[in-house]
């Protein structure tokens, strides 16, 4: 991989040789697609069904109209968008292939690129057969929501591919010891972009923080829109600025923890 | 111990066609109070087959990963087809390529498939042809569409050789490319390399406990020992100068630190 991510351009073969390479590997898998498409459509249902019960109990959850639901969607293309990105490297680690990688004419920007396709492809398989269950089911139509599903989805996996970009800089340079931090980073994030609840719910010096966070204006712009038939284009756009900073600032992490793995050996041995 | 006085202004102009392969110049690369490279310095004729000896901890592979980009070094000058590494290493890579036993080959895809997408990375032009040319060349015709997983350790030595080959390299790095195979595959892979060498006029860089596989393909060997380089000539020279008839036993003496009257 050369040393410099965008010396002499980026070249679209190269992004689709590892694009391809994903995909053979996922087509190689049933249970891996099965397990893609399994747990989106467990979150669904179980949640789906605790939001039913509660709206015949509680006069607040009746009039919210589909929050739980479109959370839990929402939050799936938060941490399924990561998780896709990441498990991809994650193959090329558990592969022990990353030296082929690395001495191959393959940028980092490439590489992530290809990650980034990745986690569309896999979202995709595991993302759509959920909100048409919570269409039949539910009778919850995300698709329903028009323009702003687009702003709300692309924040979000803009801030997964963030995290994404992050994560895997970690394991290129700490090995799979550091492996748990992929399955686990984002589980840290839910609390405070306040996914199932409303950021006034904080106490107000958390909500500092919560407002850093890009996915707490898709939670709260979802939350505004389902239940006072609002979109916050504001928020949407205040996201969107977060998000082109932490895309820059974990690309440059990335970049600073793929040299110090050069500096430490690390590349040689990918193992833990 | 024989003195190699090559320094960075010594190196060719960069880019030129006619630089030397390879050029190290006080190459050295510290881990903490580690020397694993101490001040390494060495030029490798285009065309030609050095071997680079040492027991475990020599130095061989970090030298040969500091080569491909993969370490950095802690100080020190390289530079690979006229082009200073790391920081050129996007004019080289695609001209250079490398096989190990330690760097797997993903193990759920088949040969072909592997070999598609190296190829594709590589660029390699009229790819479907030139991966039936390489099954052709190395036998890989019966299982180039069974899972690399799935293969025998000598077959996987085949298809990551192919992988290594599919670019047709001008630079060729080979870290132990026999290791772990018998005598009849072993002796079959060194077939290959030299016919490649022949045909092609790449140049190969090859590390290796492997004597006797030195001591038939290369022009040039390399020993190493704690990082620092012990001797340096054709094997024939360096056999005579240790009054031995093996490079096995000329090993054995740096191993065991027992210098020959008139080397020095």
């Amino acid at each position: 991989m050369s040393t410099h991510a965008l010396a002499g351009g980026i070249a679209p073969h190269r992004i689709s040789a590892m694009v391809l390479r994903y995909w053979y590997l996922l087509l190689s898998s049933w249970p891996r697609l099965l397990e893609l498409v399994y747990w989106p459509a467990l979150q669904i249902i179980t949640w789906g069904f605790l939001q039913n019960y509660i709206s015949q109990n509680a006069g607040f959850f009746a009039r919210a109209g589909g929050t739980l639901v479109g959370a839990v969607i929402l939050w799936d293309i938060l941490f399924r968008g990561q998780l896709g990105f990441s498990i991809s490297f994650l193959e090329e680690m558990w592969a022990r292939n990353m030296g082929n990688l690395m001495m191959s004419p393959l940028k980092p920007i490439e590489f992530l690129i290809a990650l980034m396709v990745m986690s569309l492809i896999r979202l995709a398989i595991g993302v759509i057969p959920m909100t048409l269950l919570a269409v039949i089911f539910f009778d919850f139509n995300l698709y329903g929501i028009g323009f702003p599903l687009v702003a709300f989805f692309c924040n979000l996996i803009f801030t997964s591919w963030s995290v994404g970009i992050f994560v895997s800089g970690l394991v290129l340079r700490h090995g799979l010891g550091a492996e748990s931090i992929v399955w686990t980073l984002m589980f840290g994030l839910m609390p405070l972009a306040c996914v199932y609840y409303p950021v006034t719910v904080l106490p107000h010096w958390l909500q500092y923080v919560a407002w850093a966070l890009p996915p707490t204006y898709a939670f709260e712009g979802m939350r505004a829109l389902l239940m006072r038939h609002e979109f916050r284009g504001d928020l949407m756009a205040q996201a969107f600025a977060i998000n082109v900073l932490l895309l820059v600032a974990s690309f440059a992490i990335f970049l600073v923890l793929l040299r110090s793995a050069r500096k430490h050996g690390s590349l040689l041995q990918s193992g833990e | 111990m024989m003195k190699v006085g090559t320094v960075r202004d010594q190196f060719a102009t960069p880019g030129r066609d006619d630089a030397a392969a390879i050029e190290v110049a006080q190459l050295s690369k510290f881990y903490k109070a580690t020397r694993a490279v101490d001040n390494v310095s060495f030029r490798i004729a285009r065309g030609s087959i050095t071997g680079l000896l040492g027991g475990n901890g020599a130095g061989k592979t970090t030298t040969i990963a500091m080569i491909m980009g993969l370490v950095l070094p802690s100080s020190g000058h390289i530079r690979v087809l006229g082009h200073s590494m790391p920081e050129q290493s996007a004019e080289v890579l695609g001209r250079m390529n490398f096989e190990s036993p330690y760097v797997d080959m993903p193990m759920r895809l088949t040969v072909r498939q592997n070999l598609t997408i190296f190829g594709r990375l590589y660029a390699v032009e009229n790819l479907d042809h030139r991966i039936e040319r390489l099954a052709y060349d190395l036998d890989l015709g019966d299982f180039l569409d069974r899972a690399n997983g799935k293969l025998s350790a000598g077959q996987k030595t085949r298809v990551a050789l192919a992988k290594a080959l599919i670019n047709q390299p001008e630079l060729l790095l080979l870290d132990e490319p026999t290791a772990s195979l018998d005598p009849d595959t072993a002796d079959w892979v060194r077939e290959h390399i030299e016919t490649y060498r022949k045909e092609i006029g790449a140049t190969i860089l090859l590390a290796s406990h492997n004597m006797p596989e030195v001591e038939r393909l290369c022009d040039r060997v390399i020993i190493m020992k704690r990082g620092r380089i012990e001797d340096d000539d054709s094997p024939e020279q360096i056999m005579a100068r240790y009054n031995r008839t093996t490079l096995e036993e000329v090993f054995l003496d740096v191993a065991r630190g027992r210098v020959q009257e008139g080397t020095s």
